[in-house]
């Protein structure tokens, strides 16, 4: 148990500079997921705070620490790797006692605490086999097992769930978010994929270009994202982001479409930001819309529209017996509408 | 009924013939193809591999006059089995004594050359040290150096040393060509272990040398195994050293040994030179036949998961 504190880390690879000071703090057992697209600096991020990359300039302490100098052994971490990195030549047991081992902890010791981590994990039965004979999910929890028999202060996540099936990778999630639950360790975790983030994390830091777009806990990126990437990173289906500027009453878009505004708007928004599921049917007073395709998901129905030139997104709960080249009426919940500089990309409202 | 039971069945033996008729010519074509683009050029191979062999074996055990007269005689054929030669070979001259020689030559500087190529070609692909590069490209220059040309500065050093005339003369050139190719074999090898693996190693909190020890070299080891068999096949039969380097008569090696001791003069002694190379031969192949697996796999997969 451990707080993090990464203070304007920077990391070079020669000349060539993948991030430009950062700054995050975690706290004691919180769940924090770094996301972000790829090359974006998320995993660099991790390696220096496992230790794997030299930090070019500032600081990173683990528990009141600075460990820019420390080796990764002695970090007091745990990292999970996207391939596993199993030991190939060992079976599941020496692959979780093999830290213990180069430790020197008594056998007895070592083989109480295999049993524990196995018994948490349900790999029981799967102590005496090689990484080979296992399934994607059982070598995913044999390094998670690897992971939690040295009780580290933090553990590592590099993109743990990326080489697992669709079905999988969302039980291996709430495993994670459970085992996390259960032994309450600070977890620094990085992905791509931002429903991961979302349904995980206790904290959300959003990179991209090697610098830190927004940080805050999920719900407060999705409902508030502070700049246009973030807006267009967290959600799915993305955020409609739609050029234009306020006039005639209303936020007139380049396609020709007036759309209204909220009260809190003010007058340099260059771009309008409203989520798909935030717009709604309006059969009386809404804004006339062309459809152009309907993709029923059972649950709700996704329904591109366009207005005047402008194509939009719309996610409604009801069921929406439409058909292409139709036209429906829709509004959006002006309190839920995000407006953007179109120079800078931060939020104006 | 029967009527209309008969006229049902009645196609039916002719469609199963067809039926079985169908897969079988198909099989014999199969099998005839099998034959033409398998099992024949196998065969080939197979005779002219395996032919030296026997005509080592068949000269080493027939006696002089059927083996100077091919014309009373089927010179494919043994007559009169003898073990003369090998008398002659294994106790009127100093053959087991070369053999040890070359054995303990061979293995020693096996050893010698994979501890030292493990470490080159460990550190040269993980530790990426500054200029490793140029460090892996020069040792590969050292091995185009033709031996024919090396031996000569070669004799001079081992002359110096006082190590002439003695096994280690061998042992410690020998590596001078056995390391290049042992090192270029183990980086690739070392290459296609994941580099996960050590970092995971790192943090678990394992030592380079630990690393080295317990993960690396245990799952390298079918490429460990394909540089020593070359290491030691190329040690058994070198020459052109061990024709310079070595002077007394009972300290050759084999290959040396018995082109200059079995050959007297312009008299060769075909049978007992024949024998000699058969039971010289023999422990390379043997060696060889039981890690062909890993050889093969060492030079054309990777590791396995």
């Amino acid at each position: 148990m451990a707080t993090v504190s990464i203070r304007e880390a920077r990391k070079s690879f020669g000349t060539f500079e993948v991030l430009h000071g950062v700054s995050v703090e975690i706290e004691d057992a919180e769940f924090v997921v770094l996301v972000g697209p790829s090359g974006c600096g998320k995993s660099t991020l991790l390696r220096m705070l496992a230790g794997l990359e030299n930090i070019t300039a500032g600081e990173i302490a683990i528990g009141g620490r600075v460990v820019n100098n420390v080796a990764p052994k002695d970090r007091d971490i745990a990292m999970v790797f996207q391939n596993y990195a199993l030991y190939p030549h060992m079976t599941v047991r020496d692959n979780m006692g093999f830290s213990m081992k180069l430790a020197g902890a008594p056998r007895e010791i070592m083989e109480a605490e295999v049993q524990k981590a196995a018994a948490i994990l349900g790999l029981g039965e799967l102590l005496h086999r090689y990484p080979r004979q296992l399934s994607g999910g059982q070598r995913q929890r044999v390094a998670m097992g690897r992971a939690i028999v040295r009780h580290p202060q933090v553990f590592l996540f590099d993109e743990p769930l990326s080489n697992l099936d669709a079905k999988l990778r969302v039980q291996m999630r709430s495993e994670i978010k459970e085992l996390h639950q259960r032994l309450q360790v600070t977890t620094v975790y990085v992905t791509h994929d931002q429903i991961e983030a979302m349904t995980m994390a206790d904290k959300i830091v959003v990179m991209n270009h090697g610098n830190i777009e927004q940080a805050g806990p999920p719900l407060e990126l999705y409902d508030r994202p502070a700049n246009l990437f973030v807006a267009g990173f967290i959600g799915s289906p993305a955020m409609n982001l739609i050029k234009g500027a306020p006039g005639q009453g209303g936020f007139m878009t380049e396609g020709g479409a007036l759309l209204p505004l909220p009260a809190s708007a003010n007058g340099s928004a260059g771009i309008y930001g409203i989520r798909p599921e935030h717009m709604r049917l309006a059969p009386g007073d809404g804004i006339p819309a062309t459809v152009q395709l309907v993709e029923p998901t059972g649950s709700e129905t996704q329904v591109t529209v366009r207005i005047g030139d402008t194509p939009l997104a719309c996610a409604f709960r009801e069921r929406v017996a439409a058909r292409p080249g139709d036209e429906i009426r829709i509004m959006p919940d002006t309190g839920l509408v995000h407006l953007f500089d179109a120079g800078t990309g931060q939020r104006v409202n | 009924m029967s009527d209309a039971a008969s006229l049902t069945t009645a196609p039916v033996p002719q469609a199963s013939n067809a039926a079985t008729a169908q897969p079988e010519t198909m099989s014999w074509d199969s099998r005839s193809r099998r034959m033409v683009v398998l099992w024949l050029p196998l065969a080939c191979f197979v005779i002219i591999l395996l032919f030296p062999f026997y005509w080592m074996a068949i000269t080493a055990f027939k006696p002089n006059a059927e083996l100077y007269d091919y014309k009373t005689y089927n010179p494919f054929l043994i007559g009169s089995p003898t073990l003369a030669h090998i008398r002659l070979l294994l106790f009127e001259t100093s053959y087991p004594r070369w053999l040890t020689t070359t054995m303990t030559v061979a293995v020693a500087s096996t050893f010698l050359s994979l501890f030292a190529s493990t470490l080159a070609a460990y550190a040269i692909q993980r530790l990426r040290f500054r200029g490793s590069q140029y460090v892996g490209l020069a040792i590969y220059l050292a091995y185009l150096v033709p031996p024919s040309i090396l031996f000569i500065p070669l004799a001079t050093m081992v002359f110096q040393l006082g190590l002439f005339d003695t096994p280690f003369a061998l042992i410690l050139t020998y590596p001078t060509f056995l390391i290049p190719f042992c090192t270029w074999l183990l980086i690739g090898y070392f290459k296609s272990i994941p580099y996960e693996l050590e970092e995971c190693a790192l943090i678990d909190g394992a030592t380079r040398v630990q690393i080295l020890t317990k993960i690396t070299l245990p799952l390298a080891v079918p490429g460990l195994i394909s540089a020593g068999i070359f290491s030691f096949t190329l040690s058994w039969n070198e020459f052109i050293y061990a024709l310079a380097f070595i002077q007394s008569s009972e300290k050759k090696t084999v290959p040396v040994a018995i082109l200059t001791e079995l050959v007297t003069g312009d008299v060769y002694q075909w049978g007992a030179l024949m024998a000699g190379s058969l039971l010289g031969s023999l422990p390379v192949a043997i060696f060889y036949s039981f890690f062909v697996d890993y050889y093969v796999s060492s030079l054309t997969g990777a590791v396995k998961e």
